[in-house]
């Protein structure tokens, strides 16, 4: 979703993107001319006029799990963006009875909260595990 | 998902779902509480919206509770043709 409007997306589709991905975008390319919604989710640059690089994900039930906002020239990392998903998905599998550690992925280990988990944390997972 | 729409002359917009206008007339003289404005939180409901879109050849209308349901990814950039 940028400023741009629907007719300013096609074309940026089909002159460019379409060469760097095939077929096309495959999601839907929105529209937010005025940074209406934007501004409702916090990101919209009112003095600049656009809107910074923000990215939320949002669960089956509606409901924000997380989000990212950069300024204009650093990219996002697609594949963190992913692995926050897997991560929420994860948690909500299980109701909460797994959590996902600092540095998880899947297959790595999970933590069960729980009475017995207090302050036994350094036993059940070491730091260099957020770093492997 | 989505519907369908023929563009006219006039730029599609979209906007808030249930989100009341602001109008001047209701901000009278004796309002001393400025009312700030709060980023949205994790752990709390995204904000509805409808907006115009193109995807795949066509152009839609598309809001966001129509996506119940389903993870979403939901991106903002600065700009079509910018670089990054």
């Amino acid at each position: 979703m940028s400023i741009d409007s629907v007719f300013v997306h096609k074309m940026w589709d089909e002159h460019e993107l379409s060469k760097m991905v095939d077929g096309g975008i495959p999601f839907p390319m929105m529209s937010d001319v005025g940074g209406k919604v934007g501004s409702v989710y916090g990101i919209y640059d009112d003095q600049a006029g656009v809107e910074t690089r923000g990215r939320f994900i949002i669960d089956p039930d509606g409901v924000i799990q997380g989000y990212e906002v950069l300024t204009p020239p650093v990219g996002r990392n697609v594949l963190e963006a992913l692995r926050q998903i897997q991560a929420f998905r994860l948690v909500r599998e299980t109701q909460g009875a797994e959590a996902t550690p600092s540095g998880w992925r899947p297959g790595k280990k999970t933590l069960n909260p729980g009475p017995g988990l207090v302050g036994k944390v350094w036993e059940a997972w070491k730091t260099d595990m957020a770093f492997d | 998902m989505g519907e369908e729409f023929e563009p006219a002359c006039a730029r599609p917009t979209g906007g808030p779902v249930g989100a009341t206008e602001e109008s001047p007339s209701d901000a009278g003289e004796t309002e001393t509480v400025k009312k700030e404005k709060n980023m949205v939180m994790v752990g709390r409901k995204a904000p509805d919206f409808t907006a115009p879109a193109y995807h795949k050849g066509k152009f839609v209308n598309i809001k966001l509770s129509d996506y119940l349901g389903k993870w979403v990814v939901l991106c903002f950039y600065p700009g079509d043709f910018t670089f990054v």
